[in-house]
């Protein structure tokens, strides 16, 4: 007899823990999708951060129209587009590699095959140098300079 | 080869300097609208009043819609007299001004609306949707919409008359010219698009 509020009370317990499970499912969107498309988009009032890691307003609201996005089917390259179609292709952190773009994307490794020719012909051109000699002439000491130590040694003497 | 080479090195630099001296010069703030020259975004929103607001309503008048936020000063504040002044002067007809205030709290905006007196409509924008659809990403940043419902102007910071006078009037002229509005294909076919605008 005393088992049947016990009873009642797991019963409620597990309806509501059920209810807030199906909650959870009812939003099929993940926070780590929403994020990837997040930290791909630059936020628009801050300098240098994404969308994902600036806790401006505009960057919350912004993840909040990403989840929305999403939510209602677009697939993540959808999403970025839209994006792209308002605030231009300046709003994505990564320039697409095209056009223009691509001298961004070559530059540095023009860089680093440029400097690796660099140090390439320095190193063949200080190989070719001669070793300095082992014993290198010492500046000779003219006549005046001799007189000249004399005279000062002796000045020194007195 | 010698003398060369050490030519070659301050040389090869000097596009560098030249891109750095370009970039460092610009606004990394001010970056162009794609929007301009293309159809306004639609949307929908509530005036601080009550009423119902949205672009549609805004066919065949030159709308400047303007983003801006109590916190914003001064920009926000030197222009709000400006755009109060041009709605007071066009009264209704023609030039009609909105203000949306976003990124703000809602007792902040009105604080400022009963500050400068503004008699134009405004609407808060709480989840910033109307914002993002205009890639917005500042403020003040103001619209020009003109009869057909096209953007054909962003301006960066506060608006000042010349703006009216460059961007905003020529608008009207423009359109009276042409005999009255005409819809864009696929985005407004209303009926009142078709009536001939006065002014």
């Amino acid at each position: 007899m005393r088992a049947v509020p016990l009873v009642a009370a797991l019963l409620l317990i597990l309806a509501v823990a059920a209810g807030s499970g199906r909650e959870a499912t009812a939003a099929p969107v993940r926070d780590e999708d929403v994020l990837a498309v997040a930290s791909q988009l630059r936020c628009v009032v801050c300098q240098n951060l994404s969308v994902a890691d600036s806790p401006s307003e505009m960057a919350q609201q912004m993840r909040g129209l990403i989840r929305e996005r999403l939510a209602s089917g677009d697939r993540p390259e959808q999403v970025m587009d839209y994006f792209v179609q308002r605030y231009g292709e300046w709003v994505l952190l990564a320039p697409p590699a095209r056009g223009l773009n691509l001298l961004l994307w070559l530059a540095p490794f023009g860089a680093v095959v440029a400097g690796l020719a660099m140090v390439l012909m320095l190193s063949r051109r200080w190989r070719r140098r001669p070793a300095p000699l082992e014993s290198a002439p010492t500046p000779a000491v003219g006549p005046a300079e001799r007189e000249r130590l004399a005279a000062e040694l002796e000045r020194l003497g007195d | 080869m010698k003398v060369r080479a050490r030519w070659l090195i301050p040389l090869a630099a000097l596009p560098l300097v030249g891109l750095l001296a370009y970039g460092f010069r610009t606004d990394p703030r001010a970056v162009p609208s794609p929007l301009v020259g293309r159809p306004a975004p639609d949307f929908e929103l509530t005036a601080f009043d009550g009423k119902a607001l949205s672009l549609q309503g805004y066919r065949g008048k030159v709308l400047v819609l303007n983003f801006w936020a109590s916190w914003c000063y001064p920009a926000c504040y030197e222009e709000a007299p400006v755009l109060e002044d041009a709605w007071r002067r066009s009264g209704g007809q023609g030039v009609v001004v909105l203000g949306v205030a976003i990124q703000d709290k809602e007792p902040a905006s009105k604080e400022f609306i009963q500050r400068f007196g503004l008699t134009f409509p405004n609407a808060p924008d709480p989840d910033g949707k109307v914002s993002i659809d205009y890639g917005v990403y500042g403020v003040p940043e103001t619209f020009v919409i003109d009869r057909r419902g096209m953007i054909r102007r962003k301006h960066v910071g506060a608006v000042t008359e010349a703006v009216f006078r460059e961007w905003v009037e020529p608008l009207l002229r423009e359109s009276a010219a042409s005999g009255g509005a005409r819809p864009v294909p696929g985005v407004a076919d209303r009926p009142d698009d078709r009536r001939p605008q006065a002014s």
